[in-house]
Formats: structure tokens, sequence, C-alpha cells
């Protein structure tokens, strides 16, 4: 049987947002769930609830008894108490700011995937929905500082006067921080942006801002792509920068949050009275306790002429969009958990686990292990195309010129040595000697090297002309020079008949080719 | 006489010139068999001379022949006959894959030949004994050189031969000590020159049978300590001996055509030697003396397999080279081993009757002796205009689809370009990773001669297809049927 999905009415005031869009509908329904939507659920974010039920929904006045609950804002206690005993929720939960929230979902049986815990990895990127709504949000942050503000972003040269570009302070240059960048710099204005993480800095000046700097070096490289809190140097030199941005800036957007914990002070009292009046405050971390001392969350305050924004529903405000794309995300999720026509949780999931808060009522069970993975294809570089073999030149004849010339001077001195005590007979010998090697020496290094195996079988028959001294040895006595003699002659015979049979058989069988005429070789 | 000399050695340094290009080789070994044939021919007619009385050469032809010594005539045309009978059986018989045997064993028979040139040198009664001192020390003294020269090549090419032939271990022999063991050697065959020259004659040929022996010795030390696939070496070294040996004999029989000859040959030997050994990067004395990849070598870089292989199977060769425009084979000695040259020939021949380019790559020290791979493709029908060397076919291979590397191993190692650890760094290789694919037909993962491991195997475009070189390659040729 299909698994239902059932997408409920957000409680939360102000909510305009929904977990379901017509086009999630289609998609859900071409998986074969059936989904159930509350009536009007959609109806603040232009998703009307005949357009879903046009794509396939079933309009229903209670969808919390469906077997997957899709919800944008953590549910209330009592609507936990609605949920279907075994049910599966998704929305973000944010358990430590709802305290009570888990302990009812444990006593429905519940299981929990809070969206807010979706590891940061880049194939769970398309489930973000944190990312998806901080940008949202950040661009609004700009556009209700805009509202705001009493004058232009970009730069104005007119005939009743001129302006110069807004000044604006991006403080955290995470996804939100970025998105108000672009959207600053898209209205005209002036943006620096200051981050704890030296990464943010290449983001930022890829989107044209200034990129600020405190003298102190300390990674504020934390968990996931957030930044993790810094030391109290740290703080108290960033605090000086703030306080000198704060006397040029006309806009100081905050972003700046630390999972797990109270967003981090960044804008005292004093920082924001050393902003010029008119100027402008978006607090985005609001929600969390805010980044300025003077926030309240959800509302507008001014303080000695300067506005702090303090709005927690930025995301909201664009709730067509943000409904979008909250369900595309949703339904990517749902993608991972759907076998078939039902939702299954893989446990072994590695996307979903560390989202699993709860599972059919209990902790989640430890992630089962993975078959391991074969190891990477180890390969073997090949070597760059600049390697070279010392030896270039096997076939020169006279590559190390210098030792066949201290060989020829040695010999030179050796003969003249001799000349003066050894018979002209000997010296003519040598003579001949010295000469026939140099003969030698030439001719044989331009023998082609294919051929070097008959050229050996040659020079051995070749060398079968010491039978000559074998025949000289032999005498018209039997005795024992002749028998010797003989021998030799017999040996030598061998040598010569075998070798010069053997390099005619071998010459024989190089042959070129002929009959087709073309050539074979190397153009 | 000299003109008839003249004309051999002519005829022999042309034979060589002639070798240099395959067009012309064939007329270069009947060059040299001309020469030969007139060198002998002169020869008997200057003994008969030496040995007829001139009184009995002018008299009529009949009593001139009947005045020959009969018995020395026939001895000797028989012992020629006999020995040209064995010589064409043997080179008839041979397989060209077991060349290198051949080369060896006619290597010591000149090496034993010499020898006995110098004992009957030494004994002959026409010995030139008379003359000055200074003469007959001379000529004692090339006596003992061309002895000592010929007992080195003799015993050294047999132990070439074993190995070659598989009869003795291919392994190095490496006893404790060996250096000094060779100084001793050489410093007693040396310091027995004294005595011999100084000896009267019965006492004397026991110095000169002592100095064989220990040349003999010398010889078979030498060469037992040379691991197999240095054996293109050796005997190319061997090759040059032969001729200095028979150089000293002409010295000895003062003889300028033995003279003429054995330089020639002998510088040839050299040459080829350092051929060999330019192209493994290492220098003729530690070829000789090094123990090559041994114990007493300095530690190898054996790194322990530095990935994975990919292993294919012949119908994805035969896929890989349907689709090829060019292919180069590169032979190693695993394909004279496996006797797989028919295999590739019938494999090229088939690509080339579909307009591939199919074209051989040669490193010099593949196989077992100089041009041993060109001999055996040769032999198999492969037309050697498609056959290249190395420094001509290297640059080609970027443009390669299909490179094909059967049964090499070392001569293909990217390390020696890269690794400076590796024992074979700096030796010029086939750099066959360039091409688009590399198959590697091989046996197994064994390392190559040198003992190093090649990386080659786990480059990215490598594919190994294991099994036997011949089985390997029937298997392709009949999936691309």
């Amino acid at each position: 049987m299909s698994s239902i999905v059932g997408i409920v009415k957000e409680s939360f005031p102000g909510e305009k947002r929904v977990a379901i869009s017509v086009q999630a509908v289609k998609a859900f329904r071409r998986s074969g769930l059936v989904v159930r939507v509350e009536t009007a659920a959609g109806a603040a974010a232009s998703q009307s609830d005949e357009a879903l039920a046009a794509a396939g929904a079933e309009i229903v006045s209670n969808a919390w008894d469906a077997d997957v609950v899709l919800k944008v804002r953590p549910p209330t206690l009592e609507e936990v108490s609605r949920l279907k005993h075994g049910a599966i929720l998704v929305s973000l939960v944010y358990p430590d700011r709802n305290p009570g929230l888990i302990d009812a979902l444990a006593a429905r049986g519940a299981t929990v995937i809070a969206l807010e815990k979706i590891p940061r990895i880049t194939r769970a990127q398309k489930m973000d929905v944190l990312s998806s709504m901080a940008n949202l949000a950040g661009y609004r942050a700009v556009i209700e500082a805009a509202a705001h503000s009493q004058g232009f972003f970009g730069p104005q040269v007119t005939a009743a006067g001129s302006t110069p570009p807004a000044k604006v302070l991006v403080i955290g240059a995470g996804v939100a921080g970025l998105a108000a960048l672009g959207a600053a710099r898209a209205l005209g204005a002036e943006v620096s942006a200051f981050d704890t993480r030296a990464a943010a800095r290449e983001q930022v000046e890829s989107l044209g801002g200034k990129f600020l700097t405190v003298a102190l070096t300390e990674s504020g490289e934390g968990q996931g792509g957030y930044a993790k809190g810094m030391s109290p140097e740290f703080i108290a030199a960033e605090m000086d920068l703030f306080r000198a941005q704060a006397k040029e800036v006309d806009v100081i957007i905050t972003t700046a949050l630390v999972p797990g914990s109270k967003a981090p002070l960044l804008l005292p009292r004093d920082v924001v009275e050393a902003l010029k009046p008119g100027s402008l405050v978006v607090d985005m971390a609001a929600e969390q306790g805010g980044n300025c001392e003077l926030c309240q969350p959800g509302a507008v305050v001014e303080h000695n002429g300067v506005k702090i924004i303090g709005f927690t529903d930025l995301a909201s405000r664009m709730a067509s969009t943000a409904t979008r794309f909250f369900a595309m995300n949703l339904l990517n999720l749902l993608a991972e958990i759907t076998v078939g026509d039902g939702v299954v949780i893989a446990l072994d999931n590695e996307v979903i686990h560390p989202a699993l808060l709860l599972y059919n009522g209990g902790p989640p069970p430890k992630m089962p292990p993975r078959p391991a993975a074969p190891p990477p294809h180890k390969r073997a570089l090949p070597p760059p195309p600049t390697a070279k073999a010392q030896q270039q030149e096997i076939m020169r004849p006279t590559r190390i010129a210098w030792g066949t010339n201290l060989a020829g001077f040695f010999a030179i001195i050796a003969f003249f040595v001799l000349g003066r005590f050894a018979p002209a007979e000997f010296l003519r010998h040598s003579t001949v000697f010295v000469l026939a090697c140099f003969v030698g020496w030439q001719v044989v290094w331009s023998v082609t090297p294919a051929l070097h195996t008959p050229l050996m079988s040659v020079t051995n028959a070749i060398s079968g002309i010491i039978i000559i001294g074998g025949i000289l040895q032999v005498g018209t006595q039997l005795n024992a020079a002749t028998i010797i003699g003989l021998i030799a002659v017999l040996l030598a015979a061998v040598n010569i008949a075998g070798g010069f049979f053997v390099t005619n058989r071998m010459l024989r069988m190089f042959h070129r080719d002929a009959p087709s005429g073309r050539k074979g070789g190397r153009q | 006489m000299i003109v008839a000399y003249l004309l051999a050695g002519v005829l022999f340094i042309r034979a060589l010139g002639a070798l240099s290009k395959q067009e012309t080789a064939r007329q270069g070994n009947v060059y040299a068999m001309i020469g030969m044939t007139v060198a002998g021919v002169i020869t008997v007619v200057a003994w008969l001379l030496r040995h007829v009385s001139p009184s009995a050469l002018s008299e009529s032809l009949p009593e001139s022949l009947s005045a020959l010594p009969t018995a020395s005539v026939v001895a000797l045309g028989a012992t020629v006959l006999v020995g040209s009978g064995i010589g064409v059986s043997l080179a008839r018989r041979v397989e060209m894959t077991a060349m290198p045997e051949l080369v060896a064993v006619l290597h010591s028979f000149v090496g034993l030949a010499a020898v006995l040139v110098g004992f009957a040198s030494y004994l002959a009664p026409t010995a030139p004994t008379a003359g000055t001192e200074g003469e007959r020390i001379v000529h004692l003294a090339e006596v003992w050189v061309g002895v000592a020269v010929g007992a080195i090549t003799f015993t050294g090419s047999v132990v070439a031969w074993g190995k070659l032939k598989g009869t003795i271990s291919g392994k190095p022999l490496l006893l404790p000590g060996r250096h000094l063991m060779n100084a001793i050697l050489a410093l007693l065959i040396i310091g027995l020159a004294g005595p011999f020259m100084l000896a009267e004659a019965p006492s004397a040929v026991l110095h000169l049978v002592l100095a064989t022996t220990l040349a003999g010795l010398a010889g078979v030390h030498l060469v037992m300590a040379i691991g197999g696939a240095d054996m293109p070496v050796v005997v190319s070294l061997l090759n040059s001996y032969s001729g200095w040996a028979a150089a000293a004999a002409g010295f000895m029989l003062a003889n300028d055509l033995l003279i003429v000859t054995g330089a020639l040959v002998g510088s040839s030997g050299t040459i080829l030697s350092i051929i060999m050994c330019r192209a493994m990067n290492r220098s003729i004395l530690n070829v000789v003396f090094g123990g090559f990849g041994t114990a007493d070598s300095k530690p190898q870089s054996v790194v322990a397999p530095a990935g994975d292989v990919t292993e294919v199977k012949a119908d994805e060769v035969a896929a890989r080279l349907r689709d090829a425009r060019s292919v180069i084979v590169v032979p190693g000695y695993g394909m004279a081993v496996s006797r797989a040259q028919l295999a590739v020939k019938e494999l090229t021949a088939l690509l080339r009757s579909r307009g591939v380019n199919v074209r051989f790559a040669i490193h010099p020290v593949a196989g077992r002796l100089p041009g041993h791979m060109n001999v055996l493709l040769a032999e198999a029908g492969v037309p050697y205009d498609i056959v290249h060397e190395m420094e001509h076919v290297n640059q080609d291979f970027a443009a390669t689809d299909v490179v094909l590397v059967i049964g090499a191993n070392d001569i293909v190692n990217p390390g020696a370009l890269t690794d400076t650890s590796s024992s074979i760094y700096g030796m010029p290789v086939l750099e066959v990773w360039k091409a688009r694919v590399t198959v590697v037909v091989k046996r197994g993962m064994a390392a190559g001669y040198a003992g190093v491991e090649n990386p080659l195997f786990y480059i990215d475009n490598t594919r190994m297809l294991f099994g036997d070189a011949k089985k390997s390659l029937e298997a392709v040729i009949q999936a691309l049927r």
C-alpha cells in the first residue's frame, strides 16, 4: 500500500510558508505516493488548494494522520499529540529551543528527521533547507534595510543633488551573508564583509565585496562550513574593527551563527551608538538571540536615530519562492527514503542518518557499517613528457672521445718504446694491426642494428680465418705440430662453413614488403 | 701472395660495410665467402710451395704432383671437408631462437683453434727459433698472448653457450672474493710468462699448458659471474675476443691477413659490446665484473606494487586493435621464449590487410643477442621495413593508438627515466606509455631481469593480457577474425 504524505498548515504566527508546492505534488504522485494537504495550507504562499488538487493532492481538513508528515516550523506539543503513532515527521525541529518536544514525539513512537541536521555535504546540498532559506533571507535583509532606509543604496547624480553610494557592512559571509552582499551590490551599494574564516575572502571578493580583516590571525574554520567561537583577544580586535567601521557605514547586516549555542554578540550598545543617525542594522540572527545587543526579535526598534531590524521571518516574507524551494528540498530528501511507493528509512543512508532524531520513538540505532568500499584504484603516473634517458644516442661512434684519445695516446707511446727494442717485423705487423682496428671501427659503426646478429655470425665465420694458421702448421711429417694443426683446421672449418651458412640463411629471411608495394614504414 | 691477402682483407672489409643496409647485406656475405676462399686457396698454395722442393716444381706436372706430400694433402683436405660438413649441418638445423647458442659455440671453436695454433706454432720445427734473441722473445710473447686470449675465449664461450642453452643456470655465480681471484689469475698468467720464455723446451711446454689452464679457468669464472640477460654483451665481448685471438695468431705466424681479419672481428665485437652497454646505461666493466642485480650490488628499490593493474581478455584487445589506426609492437625475450613470432606475424598481416599501420619497435638489448628480435621477426616473415630501431620510433608512440608489448619488461620501464633509485635509471627505454593504450602481453607480474618493479603496468592506460604470449596472441587473432 502506498504511503500517505501529509502536509499540515503552519501554526506559527506570521509563518506563510508551507512544505509543499504544486511541482512537488506532481513529483510525489509520479512516484506513487498519496499526498494530503490541509485546507488553505499553502494559501499564503501562492499554492492554492485548487492548484494543488489539480496536481493530484487530496485537500483534507486534517493531515496529521498521514504516514509521513511534512512541515516547515517545529511542531507544537499540541500538534504532536495529533501525530499518528509511528509516523515519520520531516521538519525543522531545533530540540534545544523547544524543550519537551522530543519527549512528546518519542511518546508518539515517531521517527523524526530534523531538517537542520542534514549534513552539509555535496550530495545533500539539494536537500539543505538551511542554505536555501538563508539565501532568501540574506536577500530579504537587504530589501528590508533598503525599505527602511531614507536614502538611495546606489550613487545618484541628479540636477537636484548627488548622493554617494550607501556603505554596507556584512558580518558573517555564510550563505545568508553572501546573498546579502550580492543583493546590496546589485542595488549599487559599496559592500565590505567580515568573516573569521579565511576561506570566505575569495567568495566575498568574487561577489565584488571588500574583505575586512583584523591584525590578529586566528582561523575560524569550524565544522560543516560554520564558524567556531573565537578567542577573547580576537573578539576584542573584532570589536575595534566594527567600532571603527560604524563611523563610516550606513547599513550593518549581521548573520553570525554558531551552531548549538546563542548567537555571538557582535554589536554592543556602544557600536550602535557610534553609527550615524539614520543608519540601519539588520540582525539576521535575531531568532537565536541576535548579534546586536539592542535587537528585539520580530520587531524594528529605533535607538538614537538608528533603526535595528530584528525580523525572524525574513524567508517567510518571500513565502512563494521560499515555499517552492523548501518543497523542492523536501522532495529531494524524500526521494532518498522512498522505495517504490512506500517510505522506508534506510539506516545506512549517510544523509538521512545524521538527521534522524528519533527512530520509532527511540534513539536511532547506530549506522550499520557500510560494506568496506574497494580501495580507490591506485595508479602509477606516467613520467612527464620531458623525462629523458641519460643516453640519447646509442649508435654514435665517438661519443666519449677523450677515453679513446687517451688510449690512442698511450698506444703511440707504447709503440715508441717498442720501436727502440722490438724487431722491425713486429713493428710492421703492429702497424697493420692498428690500421685494421681503425678500419673495422669505422666500418662496423655503420652496420644497422637490425643486422647485428648476422654481423656477429659473419664476423664469426671470418674469424675462422685462423684456419690458415692451422694450415701453416701442418707439416709433412706426422708430429705434434701437424696433429694439433689439423685439429685447429677442423675447428676453423666448422666455424667458417657454419658461420657463412647460417648468415646466408638469416639474410635470406630479411625481405621487404614487396608484394603490396606500399611503404609500411614511417612517412 | 701479398696481393691475394690484400684482396681477401679488402673483401672482408667490404663485407662488413655491406651489412650497413638490408639491401646489400647478402652481397656482403658473398664478399666474405669469396675473401675466405681466396685466403684459403692462396694459403694452401703457399703451403704447397713450402713443402714441395723447387726442383720438383720445375719438372713436368705429373712429376711435380707425385712429389706432393700426398698423405698431408689428403689429411688436410679431409679435415676441411669434415669440418665444413659439420658446420653446415649445424647451421642448417639451428632454430633462429637458438642463434645465440650457435654463435657462442662457434666462438669457442675459434678460441680453441687459436690455442691449438699457438701450441703448434711453439712446437713446430719451423718455428723461428733462429734469429736474434729479441725476435725469439717477441715470438714467445706472441704465442703466450695468443694462447691466453684463445683459452679465455674458448672456456668463456662454452660457459656462455651452457647458460644460453639453459644447461648452466642463468643466475650469476658469485664466489666470495671473486675480484681477488680474477686478479690472482691474471697475475699468475702474466707472471708465468717470464719463466716460460727463459725455460728450455720440455719444461716450457708445461708452463704453456699451465698458463692455458689458468686462462681457461679465468674464462669460466668471468662468464659464470654474469647473468642471463647480460648475455648479449658477453656474446659480443667473446666475439671480439675471438677476433683478438686470431690477430694474436697472426702476430705469432707473421701473417698479415690473420692480423687484419682478427682486428676487424675484434673491433666489430667491441663496438657491439659498447652499443649493448650504452643501451643498458652501464659500462663494460660493470657488466663483466658487476654481478648485476644481485645481493652485493646496492639494494634494489623493489617497491611493492604501486597500485592496481587493469587486466583484459583477448577479445577486448581484439576490439581495441579493430578500432586502431596505428599499432606498434614491442617484442622482447618473452616472444622468443614462447616462440610467438609466427603468431605476431599473422596478427600483423591481418591488421595490415585491414589498413592498420603496424610497426615494430626494437630495443637494442631485446633478446639474448644483438639484433636477435630482428632475426626472429625476419624468420617469421615480417618485412624488415616496418621494423624500426628505438631511436627512430620513440617519438612516434604519442601518435599511436595501441602498443602491444610482447614479453618485454625492463626495456619499456618508465622508471628508467624518472626513478633515480632504480638500478636501470638512465637506460634509454621505449616510451610506450605515450600511446593511447598499451597492452602488455605477459606471463605474470614477475619483475624483469633487472628485478625492478615496472610502473608501466599500473599506469591508467595500460592493460595487462596475462598468459603465454603465443596462446594469447592466437586468441586475439581468433577474436579479430
